[in-house]
């Protein structure tokens, strides 16, 4: 595959090479990213100044040891994860809050603190969500200050679209035309979507038994979808091999550590939305561990390069009972993860074994937060509760978000003082299967006197 | 046809004292690398690499299973939501 790669790198060098640089040259590069700012890059036009991405190497997290910036994501040594490095210094001299509000309404705002440039081809305007002050539900639960962060209205209508941003920038970067990914759903929509308006070949493989929503919302931008009989151990096992094999971005697997650092996007937001502070707590669901682990990354990166003062954000991780391994872990006490056979009805959070299930763990440890399990039988009344306290209707996840707040907060680990934004992610318009109970219309004859009739009987 | 494998094998606390590696080794012509690993009270993990006939590491990795190791990919899952 690093043959392949290798082969359309050197054909383009001069488009991408910019973003992949180290500390020793990064005087002369950034000179040549803003000579290139009118240049067609990739299948896009930047226009105006370029944003040379801060980036200095991949680093393991397990041992540190330091990798360029390629389709990496496995140390070679110790086959820890792969993180992107940033040169904060650089950072810190750029940005400003200013500079920030002065950029677009997406995700391309924090573009100082991203691992890939902004590159309009690939660029469906994923981010910038709403952040709701959500009074309604608050009231119900005994909080003053609660806040939802809607990213269930993200173009493909969850938060996969950021990482799939940067993931599918840094692809175009680094010589690719064809990105992949293995999902239950969301990250499907969200690859489909991206390759469609940027003229790059999709692949996405779903197990053969996911909600007829998913599907559709990833079939309507025609890649080549490919649903697999068998377990999610087999489905797991086969996509794994795949990728080995075939010279494709696969997003969530050889251009991970870019990938990841989307979600860092969810931080800065609610931090910037927030009037540049960051919350008492987060309430966030939990699949890999990788966003929840990523919102904080934000708020600590913030923090570092003085837009917001000191972080005291408790993170708190929400998942189903019937697959919780981070929640499970942090209630017994370590930091071993025991792989679980996914069985829950929150399909987008049905990670079994989450490669970054330890780190989430460090993340809670390090925020003095905490985890919590939302019971099976729950998850619909907590999509249900959103839906009509504040009008916004959530998947299965937010319906454990939901309910993990709700728990959080009669176990006193939130006090009715302190403010909490919950994440919201993924919409419920591709799952409606899981509150199909809900639609019950009054069915009347066309007449006021039938429609009074059936009114007197409800109002029963 | 030659291959090589990064696996994840968690054990529970029956499984630890067995010298799975060791036999994997001996029983399937398979050579086994450990990369990492975090041996607990009560449960334990350890990534390797296993290199080998691919029908080796099959063999292999199937025996593991019907011990009741735990096999996954060393990078965690894949399929996301």
């Amino acid at each position: 595959m690093r043959q392949a790669v290798a082969t359309l790198t050197a054909s383009c060098a001069h488009l991408y090479y910019v973003s992949s640089f180290t500390s020793l040259d990064r005087e002369s590069v950034r000179h040549t990213g803003a000579e290139s700012a009118n240049r067609r890059i990739g299948f896009g036009e930047i226009k105006g100044v370029a944003i040379v991405s801060h980036v200095l190497s991949l680093r393991c997290k397990e041992c540190s040891r330091e990798y360029p910036v390629e389709a990496l994501n496995v140390c070679d040594f110790c086959f820890g994860p792969l993180e992107v490095v940033y040169d904060y210094d650089a950072i810190t001299k750029v940005t400003s809050r200013e500079r920030i509000m002065g950029g677009p309404n997406s995700l391309w705002r924090y573009a100082d603190y991203l691992p890939a440039e902004h590159n309009p081809a690939v660029d469906i305007n994923a981010g910038f969500t709403p952040l709701l002050r959500a009074r309604g539900l608050a009231e119900l639960l005994g909080l003053d200050e609660l806040w939802i962060k809607n990213d269930s209205v993200n173009p493909s209508y969850s938060f996969k679209d950021r990482v799939v941003a940067i993931a599918s920038a840094k692809a175009l970067e680094l010589g690719f035309d064809t990105i992949a990914c293995a999902s239950t759903g969301n990250l499907a929509c969200a690859v489909a979507a991206v390759a469609a308006r940027g003229g790059m070949k999709a692949y996405v493989f779903i197990p053969s038994d996911l909600e007829a929503g998913k599907v559709l919302g990833a079939a309507i931008y025609n890649p080549t979808m490919v649903s697999i009989d068998g377990s999610y151990d087999d489905v797991n096992r086969l996509c794994s091999e795949v990728a080995d094999q075939y010279p494709w971005a696969f997003v969530n697997i050889n251009v991970r550590p870019f990938y990841a650092d989307g979600s860092k996007t969810l931080g800065f937001e609610v931090a910037e939305q927030l009037g540049w502070r960051s919350p008492d707590h987060v309430v966030a669901p939990s699949a890999s561990g990788a966003m929840f682990t990523k919102i904080y990354q934000g708020l600590k990166e913030f923090e570092r390069t003085g837009l917001i003062g000191e972080v005291h954000t408790q993170m708190h991780c929400a998942q189903a009972r019937g697959c919780s391994p981070i929640a499970t872990a942090y209630e017994e006490g370590r930091f071993v993860i025991r792989p679980v056979k996914p069985n829950s009805v929150a399909t987008s959070l049905a990670i079994g074994n989450p490669a970054d299930g330890y780190y989430a763990l460090k993340v809670i440890e390090a925020s003095n937060g905490s985890a919590v399990i939302t019971e099976e039988n729950e998850v619909a009344e907590g999509v249900k509760l959103l839906a009509e306290t504040e009008g916004i209707f959530t998947e299965g996840a937010g319906g454990v978000a939901i309910m993990g707040l709700k728990r959080l907060v009669e176990t006193g680990k939130i006090k009715s003082n302190e403010s909490v934004v919950v994440y919201i992610t993924g919409n419920g318009l591709k799952t409606t299967e899981l509150v199909s109970d809900v639609v019950n219309p009054l069915h009347i004859e066309p007449s006021v006197e039938a429609f009074e009739i059936a009114m007197a009987e409800r109002a029963k | 046809m030659a291959a090589v494998e990064k696996v994840r094998f968690t054990f529970l606390d029956r499984l630890i004292k067995e010298p799975v590696i060791y036999r994997l080794g001996r029983d399937f012509e398979v050579v086994t690398n450990i990369r990492r690993a975090d041996i607990q009270e009560g449960i334990g993990w350890v990534i390797l690499e296993i290199e080998g006939e691919q029908s080796a590491i099959n063999e292999a990795l199937e025996w593991a299973r019907s011990l009741g190791v735990r096999v996954d990919p060393a990078v965690g899952d894949v399929v996301e939501g």
